[in-house]
């Protein structure tokens, strides 16, 4: 038994070492340096120092931090929007047409935020973007620059967002029960109907999840809003960036990232027990 | 209905592969300056990624990151999604859950760990700590698909070769290996693909001493435009798709994604 036990825990060994040292430790270090001090020479001592969640408490941290947890729920809610119909689409399409999406879909997924935040600067500049088509159709006069704005950060995250969103929701939608919409179309409910009255109560908590999970991911966009917004459309994860590498306090930026840890673990948690809930 | 349907899926095609089209079109701009409808073809851009030092250095460190952290990040997955899965041991389920925590956090968060545990143990931006760094965030993507793979393993072959004979050794070799190999290949890829393009976690661990593409771009970006970008967009994309195409044909994309066989 004992010579068992130790054949089966040798071969975990260096994977818990490496877990262990390079995630458990890490995240603890964060945890430690958000309650350290910052020395007059910006060096690190630790303590018990809770003068940087202090700071965050002043109106200015505090209105970033509803500001992103506002844009982020927005983001959610539209790209979920426009993900959703093509993803329940994309489930009756050929296995050939499907996995063409799906490859293509994966790799504008996995693209750089810095590649889309680049497309996004071109496709609203003043000389080589949709500035220009308005020009041109006639709808503005003359051809405007549309970053850096609110509206052009949103935009690129939706951008983002959406092939996430489609493969977050397509495992659900390819499972779903078809014969439920055929029982539904013989007794004579128009297509429209049956989407809204069957296909979509019955993913419900597909869409509550994905919108969770694209709600901490955007919450982590760290290039979009700093390319494309002013300061002012900053969200908590550039504010840290900022922190950390810019005006090298580790302790205020642990602080920020605990606070942007906890944000997003209790929206996980409420939305998880909201849905759980339901059933 | 069908006109509505048609039309959405056009717009939804328009919406998500024209932005990626304009990028393209920029890329064989003749000219220095940024313009759409672009002026002129060239291959100029394309060549500069290969031509330009800089930009073919920092192209060369990413590649070698992303081997390097996806080939790691595939080596630890292995023992634990085994022993959880051919054991059911309880402490390697929750190394398994540990091991995709890092993926679900907000990347800037173990972005900034990383940066906290390598400053304290005083290895400054050093090549191998992006490595390491990458292979824990990315280490759920490997955990999940060799899962995957092992779960579609057929028990009853494992207990006939057993029957007839064979090692623990020849089971996995002979059997286990041939059906999880192709998962634990989607597993490298999808690492390889995500570390190429990862930005924050490569700027807080070796952000001033190596630069990645990523890092790169950001710095050209607030530096002005240049055309090299829009070409580099482009081979990353078609890398991404290349990657994407032979997991597709050598292991099950739609069962890696979560759908129904």
């Amino acid at each position: 038994m004992t010579r068992k036990a130790l054949s089966q825990a040798l071969p975990l060994i260096p994977s818990s070492v490496m877990i262990g040292v390079f995630f458990l430790i890490p995240f603890v270090l964060i945890l430690l340096a958000s309650v350290a001090t910052l020395t007059p020479e910006g060096d690190m001592a630790y303590g018990f120092d809770l003068s940087h969640f202090e700071r965050f408490l002043s109106w200015f941290y505090i209105q970033r931090a509803l500001f992103s947890a506002g844009m982020c729920a927005l983001i959610a809610v539209l790209s979920l929007l426009i993900a959703f119909p093509f993803t329940y689409m994309l489930t009756t399409f050929s296995d050939r047409a499907k996995k063409i999406w799906l490859i293509y879909i994966l790799a504008q997924l996995s693209l750089s935020e810095v590649l889309i935040a680049f497309s996004w600067q071109i496709l609203l500049s003043r000389t080589a973007g949709l500035g220009n088509i308005l020009e041109w159709v006639g709808i503005a006069e003359k051809s405007f620059a549309m970053a850096p704005s609110a509206g052009a950060v949103i935009a690129a995250l939706v951008y983002l967002a959406v092939p996430f969103a489609v493969l977050l929701l397509y495992p659900a939608l390819s499972r779903m029960d078809r014969s439920l919409i055929e029982a539904a179309r013989t007794l004579g409910t128009s297509p429209l109907r049956s989407f809204f009255t069957i296909v979509i109560p019955v993913n419900r908590s597909a869409i509550v999840s994905s919108s969770v999970t694209i709600f901490v991911l955007t919450l982590g966009a760290i290039i979009v809003p700093q390319v494309l917004g002013s300061p002012e459309h900053w969200t908590l994860s550039v504010l840290i960036t900022d922190q950390a590498i810019f005006n090298f306090n580790l302790p205020f930026a642990s602080a920020l990232a605990v606070v942007l840890l906890i944000l997003s673990a209790s929206v996980i948690g409420l939305v998880m027990r909201f849905s759980g809930g339901e059933k | 209905m069908k006109l509505l349907r048609n039309s959405y899926l056009a717009l939804f095609a328009i919406y998500l592969v024209g932005p990626i089209l304009v990028i393209t079109a920029v890329s064989f701009n003749a000219k220095k300056f940024l313009a759409f409808p672009p002026r002129g073809f060239s291959f100029r851009w394309y060549a500069e990624i290969f031509v330009a030092n800089d930009w073919f250095a920092a192209l060369m460190n990413s590649l070698l990151i992303a081997a390097c952290s996806a080939f790691l990040a595939v080596l630890v997955a292995i023992p634990v999604s085994y022993m959880a899965w051919r054991h059911g041991l309880r402490y390697a389920k929750a190394l398994f859950s540990l091991g995709i925590a890092p993926f679900i956090l907000p990347p800037v968060i173990m972005a900034l760990a990383f940066l906290l545990f390598f400053a304290n143990v005083g290895m400054h931006g050093w090549t191998i700590n992006v490595i390491i760094a990458h292979a824990i965030f990315l280490l759920a993507l490997p955990l999940v698909t060799v899962s995957l793979g092992l779960e579609s393993v057929d028990m009853s072959l494992i207990e006939a070769s057993q029957t007839m004979g064979a090692d623990n050794a020849t089971v996995f070799r002979t059997v286990i290996l041939p059906i999880a190999a192709p998962f634990a290949f989607a597993g490298f890829a999808f690492c390889f693909v995500l570390s190429l393009n990862e930005y924050i976690i490569a700027l807080m661990t070796v952000g001033f001493t190596v630069e990645t593409l990523p890092i790169k771009i950001f710095n050209a970006l607030r530096y002005g435009y240049t055309p090299v970008i829009a070409s580099i967009a482009v081979v990353f994309l078609v890398i991404n798709v290349l990657v994407f195409s032979l997991i597709a044909k050598f292991s099950n994309l739609s069962r890696i994604l979560g759908a129904m066989d």
